[in-house]
């Protein structure tokens, strides 16, 4: 990788590198605020690497949840991904060894620099690519240590900072219902969610209100398949 | 800290592989040319918004009304996100801001 890929990557980066240290110190403060510190949050930054999952990793350990439950939730809150890389099949095509890290390190944020940042004439597309990812995930690991040591220098009161999850899947729910055809996806989800709560129980609320929502999802295709093909009918004439 | 540093470890290698499997799993089953059934496809489109409604119940399943602080700071700095991010679109500035205005009203108003 030479520094012409490298200065390309990181002026299309320089939103990510603003978001990821403010989130990624958020994260450190919260780890911190539960008795885990610098080496701990370095770990999960470096092998994790997931903003929501790790913001969910937090209340995890800090429950103590089981290795069962661990797995359903993060799959839960990753589920996106699977959309991601779908969209990504052709880009890493042709990747060699770098392609086992680019899908590793395919955040939401990597994922909308790829999705329509180009390279720059006479940068070769893959070299680009890897570099963007790179960086993104080193500006991760920069905000989450710089957030642990904060923690602990300044010692301040940290009761609540668990809200950042809530807010953070609030702000993600905005976007998708601004983009989406139909937005009974997005009321069935919550509805199928409070039936469960209701009726089993914080503790096991999940696994039922997902199999709601998947069997609920899948009696529903004919309809909402329609929706979106209205919607693509009216954005493309 | 409920859990031991080995169990610790176990917890976040967990995280970790469920995190790369969700996101290499299209690579697994579809990067050979075939195109991925429209039933994965449909659902790939339509459990994301469903899935994060979801967890926003979940992440308020604490919430009670026997007492005002019970569910006057989660839904005023739930709302608060909302309404920050319809204004000025800014990822960062409503989760920031929602935060912090949760830790006044828990720690401050209602501590």
């Amino acid at each position: 990788m030479n520094q012409r890929t490298l200065a390309a990557a990181f002026s299309v980066t320089v939103p990510v590198l603003m978001g990821y240290l403010a989130i990624g110190m958020a994260f450190g403060l919260m780890l911190q605020s539960i008795g885990y510190g610098v080496g701990w949050a370095l770990l999960m930054s470096l092998v994790i690497y997931a903003g929501s999952g790790q913001y969910l990793g937090v209340s995890l350990l800090a429950a103590g949840a089981s290795l069962t439950q661990t797995a359903f939730l993060t799959l839960m809150v990753n589920f996106r991904h699977l959309v991601y890389g779908l969209s990504m099949l052709e880009k890493f095509r042709g990747m060699g060894a770098r392609k086992f890290y680019m899908i590793f390190s395919l955040t939401d944020e990597t994922y909308a620099l790829l999705s329509s940042a180009k390279a720059p004439e006479g940068v070769d597309e893959h070299d680009f690519f890897f570099a963007v990812a790179l960086l993104d995930h080193s500006y991760w690991i920069a905000g989450s240590i710089i957030g642990a040591v904060l923690g602990a220098a300044l010692g301040f009161d940290t009761t609540g900072v668990d809200f950042a999850m809530t807010a953070l899947f609030l702000v993600i729910a905005v976007g998708q219902w601004r983009a989406a055809g139909s937005h009974l996806p997005a009321l069935l989800g919550g509805a199928a969610t409070l039936i469960s709560l209701l009726l089993v129980g914080a503790e096991d609320m999940l696994l039922p209100a997902l199999a709601i929502i998947v069997t609920a999802l899948t009696l529903l295709r004919s309809r909402l398949d329609e929706t979106d093909q209205r919607e693509e009918g009216r954005t493309c004439p | 800290m409920p859990l031991s540093p080995m169990q610790t470890l176990a917890s976040i290698a967990v995280m970790a592989a469920v995190t790369f499997l969700t996101r290499a799993l299209p690579f697994l089953l579809f990067d050979r040319g075939d195109h991925p059934p429209k039933v994965v496809l449909y659902l790939g489109r339509v459990l994301p918004p469903a899935i994060i409604a979801m967890l926003i119940v979940y992440c308020l399943k604490g919430v009670t009304f026997t007492a005002l602080g019970g569910w006057v700071p989660p839904l005023t700095a739930g709302l608060a996100a909302v309404l920050l991010h319809l204004w000025k679109g800014n990822d960062l500035l409503s989760i920031f801001g929602a935060t912090v205005l949760y830790m006044a009203l828990v720690q401050g108003v209602f501590g």
